[in-house]
């Protein structure tokens, strides 16, 4: 399967990038990484970027990195639809203190536009 | 969820802080206190009376998440909530069994979200106005000031209770709805002097949004809340 994962630095969507790769690892997934910028993330893209090569090396996953301008949303729809990707890996929300989970922008976009199989991590 | 509230300018309230006795319009003798220990109820107690209520939450009143279902995620999920520096209230019968939970948790920012739950035979009937309004009067009492929420765009009765007691929306761009309030510490004075009257004696004419828990109800009914005493 070929996944499109987004990640622009919040917790959750770290989270779902750990996830989608246990997944690669365990099924063979051939995984792209597209690092988004994010306002709400308390993480910069290079910071981001360090992170997940890091990571990477020391899975020993071969995933291609890129980091994607503009808008979010619209671009990882966009490269979904245009480059054939089966899924998109997002973020499942961020918990408030209470506990609830609230939905990020860039995940409510995307969900609601792509015409590919979106999933949230949780 | 970031620090990054817009609190409206005036202050709403002020509030009348627990205990408040009432009838709900079923007729049921309802008390709303605090659970904080007093009114010769532990903690403990308290603790066990929410488990069993959340336990017999409909999943259907679920949202966003909370309450999670469960005996063990609910009470991993209470743990943080009746932790010490939240503000907890609770709306109960005559036999201490709770069927309404409001509360404020700190938000790390010097703010407090808000949430509040009715079990559904509970629900309709007035409870929850008395739970939040008797919420906001605790929080009063302790000195917050800035209260939010989220809230799904689609759950009207909800967010018509929380317009009535006076928060306003503040961010219409989210997935979910988040609405402020602003409290007025100073108000405590003049609230706790409230208390020494007889709560009963104050039979003001109220509207009724009715929303008593997070979740849609099937309607939003508005009646004038007759309580003759």
């Amino acid at each position: 399967m070929r996944t499109l994962v987004g990640t622009g630095g919040s917790d959750d969507s770290l989270l779902a990038l750990e996830t989608a790769l246990d997944r690669a690892e365990a099924a063979g997934d051939d995984v792209t990484i597209a690092i988004v910028e994010n306002p709400d993330s308390p993480r910069s893209v290079e910071e981001i970027r360090g992170r997940v090569e890091d990571r990477l090396a020391n899975a020993g996953i071969d995933a291609e990195v890129r980091v994607l301008e503009g808008d979010p949303g619209s671009r990882l729809v966009e490269i979904s639809e245009r480059e054939g990707f089966d899924r998109i890996v997002l973020g499942g929300g961020e918990t408030s203190p209470l506990g609830k989970i609230n939905i990020g922008r860039i995940g409510e976009f995307v969900l609601l536009n792509a015409d590919v199989t979106v999933t949230l991590v949780r | 969820m970031t620090g990054d509230h817009i609190y409206p300018d005036d202050p709403a309230g002020p509030f009348e802080p627990p205990p408040r006795r009432f009838e709900d319009r079923e007729g049921r003798p309802i008390v709303v206190r605090e659970v904080d220990g007093s009114d010769g109820r532990s903690l403990a107690d308290d603790r066990e009376a929410l488990v069993e209520m959340y336990v017999a939450f409909d999943p259907e009143d679920r949202a966003q998440g909370i309450p999670p279902t469960g005996e063990s995620s609910i009470r991993e999920w209470l743990g943080h909530i009746l932790a010490d520096e939240a503000i907890n209230v609770v709306a109960c019968l005559p036999d201490d069994g709770v069927v309404g939970h409001a509360t404020l948790v700190p938000d790390g920012q010097g703010g407090y979200e808000l949430a509040i739950f009715v079990l559904g035979d509970y629900q309709n009937a007035g409870i929850g106005t008395r739970l939040i309004e008797g919420l906001l009067g605790a929080g009063q009492r302790h000195g917050a000031e800035h209260v939010w929420l989220t809230v799904e765009r689609w759950n009207n009765p909800a967010i018509a209770l929380y317009r009535k007691v006076g928060f306003e929306a503040s961010d219409t761009e989210n997935f979910e709805l988040e609405m402020c309030l602003r409290l007025d510490p100073d108000a405590q004075e003049e609230s706790a002097a409230d208390t020494s009257a007889d709560p009963d004696s104050k039979a003001e004419a109220e509207t009724e949004a009715e929303a008593e828990t997070e979740a849609a109800e099937s309607e939003s009914e508005s009646e004038s809340d007759s309580r003759s005493r």
